[in-house]
């Protein structure tokens, strides 16, 4: 089945300050990442008539969107709330696109924010997030996110001979394109020994090859292309897909390949693209091994090989494939389902030549891609240049 | 602090119920012949809801496993460094145990391994848990 290639528009991008935010609140975060994703698209708050929200760890509740929505003060025609982990911004897009071409909206305000790092500790945010493990079968024998990717690790590099230093390679690259970002969280140079001497987590993952927790949020507006034309920068959304496996790692059909496989298939289809076309990815990284697995189940590269490429430069400015050129999860910043918008706002910013120093030059197309869970809901997006 | 004690429901009471016994009983479907690890009410095989309960042979093979050093919560922080591990059974389903016993450390993926019961709790509620069973 061939889809048509998508016709909406990113049309305002935006996120906060990153990192630890005394003070914060999550609405808040939501409030602020809204303006300036308005004020970056040149559109008002009355042009909004429809607002997806994620989820706070901080604010949970049964009507986030309903919530922000009286919060910021605006009543939106379609207002619902998406949660599917780390996949929920680009699944917001995704809908946000579908609505925009439909005709139930013109401009879809796609909203995130969270303070879990002031606001619930780093030892509330790690107990919070283990509560995707299944309550019988997997958080009574003490699972966690990370062991959780660990266990994804350590099949991968007994299957393909994973050296350390690939994975911390990884980690490295990140923090690279980091220090080029004002913003970013963590901007220190970091070498490969600097990884592999980290304490360990979870084996074989050290504390380096984990993402960061981070106050943060993010905005994200979506519009129709006729609705589009008068604002400042429109970027095009060219094709999306989601790929739907398993919710618990022990019910994962494999340990190596992943649902990011089917939703870039279908992205790619879509956008009328192969995975060779794309000049610069902003890829989920919430650990080194999710970002080496998912570059090679994307097809980036070939099976066993994403860490040798990550070693030699390929995934850096500069090389084959620039890979979160904001620096990532690792290196920027992690805020919950803001944490993969910041990879929406950076390909937004390649895409129409914002990016400064991390710029790509010449880049037309960009992916991007949320995976939620433990490798669980996979969403993939491409872009490309007005 | 204690480890937590799961909390049946309807799905998956017979299997905590089974273990309290010191067996592992596993979900069979009457229709398809699939085997499913995560008690349901219906096959996620063939959606059929003909499910029969039968003792597994508790035996496996460490199909994945990581030494974890940096607990989820409070409970667990006494008991690291511990191993948590996927368990490919011999009927065919992958579950998640830890592996205990003096030589856990020292686990392998393809290790094979037995089903043992460890008590849990000022009750002794019984969990699966896995040994490394030299060949």
């Amino acid at each position: 089945m061939s889809r048509k290639q998508h016709t909406a528009r990113i049309t305002g991008v935006a996120d906060t300050a990153m990192g630890e935010l005394a003070g914060s609140t999550a609405l808040g975060l939501h409030a602020e990442a809204t303006n300036a994703a308005l004020k970056d698209a040149g559109l008002e708050a009355q042009d909004i008539d429809g607002v997806l929200c994620g989820y706070s760890m901080t604010v949970p509740h049964l009507m986030l969107s309903s919530v922000f929505s009286e919060y910021y003060g605006i009543s939106p025609s379609f207002n619902t709330a998406i949660q599917a982990g780390g996949a929920t911004a680009c699944i917001m897009l995704a809908n946000a696109v579908a609505l925009v071409e439909s005709g139930a909206c013109r401009h879809v305000l796609c909203v995130t924010g969270d303070n879990r790092l002031t606001g619930m500790t780093r030892d509330g945010a790690v107990a919070a997030l283990a509560t995707v493990g299944h309550p019988e079968f997997e958080q009574p024998y003490g699972m966690s996110v990370p062991a959780s990717y660990a266990l994804v690790a350590q099949a991968y590099l007994h299957r393909f001979g994973i050296t350390r230093d690939e994975l911390s390679a990884i980690a490295v690259s990140a923090r690279k394109h980091a220090a080029l970002h004002p913003k970013a969280t963590k901007r220190d140079p970091l070498t490969l020994a600097d990884v592999s001497e980290s304490r360990v987590i979870a084996s074989p993952l050290r504390l380096l090859d984990c993402c960061l927790i981070s106050d943060g949020g993010a905005a994200v507006i979506v519009s129709a292309a006729d609705a589009a034309r008068d604002t400042r920068n429109p970027v095009r959304v060219l094709g999306s897909g989601q790929g739907h496996t398993h919710e618990h790692i022990m019910a994962a059909p494999s340990l190596t390949d992943f649902g990011c496989k089917a939703s870039s298939a279908m992205a790619f289809s879509q956008a009328g693209v192969i995975a060779q076309d794309i000049d610069v990815a902003e890829i989920y990284d919430s650990f080194t091994i999710t970002l080496l697995a998912e570059l090679e189940s994307i097809g980036f590269f070939e099976k066993g090989e994403a860490g040798k490429a990550a070693l030699a430069g390929d995934i850096s400015l500069g090389g084959r494939l620039p890979t979160n050129t904001h620096g990532g999860l690792m290196s920027y910043g992690h805020s919950g389902a803001a944490g993969g918008a910041f990879h929406i706002v950076e390909a937004v910013h390649q895409m129409r030549g914002e990016a400064d120093a991390r710029q790509v030059p010449g880049a037309q197309l960009s992916f991007v891609h949320g995976d939620g869970g433990i490798l669980s809901a996979h969403c993939s997006l491409v872009l490309g240049k007005e | 602090m204690d480890l937590p004690i799961p909390r049946p429901n309807a799905d998956t009471r017979p299997y905590w119920e089974a273990a309290q016994q010191d067996r592992l009983v596993l979900q069979h479907c009457a229709d398809c012949g699939a085997r499913q690890a995560i008690p349901r009410s219906y096959c996620g095989t063939c959606h059929s809801a003909n499910l029969t309960w039968r003792d597994s042979s508790g035996i496996g093979k460490i199909a994945s496993f990581s030494v974890v050093h940096r607990a989820p919560t409070k409970a667990f922080r006494d008991h690291l460094p511990y191993v948590l591990a996927l368990v490919d059974m011999a009927e065919g389903v992958r579950l998640m145990l830890n592996v205990i016993g003096e030589d856990r450390l020292d686990t392998q993926i393809g290790d094979p391994v037995r089903v043992v019961f460890e008590p849990r709790g000022d009750d002794g509620f019984k969990m699966p848990q896995v040994q490394r069973s030299p060949a």
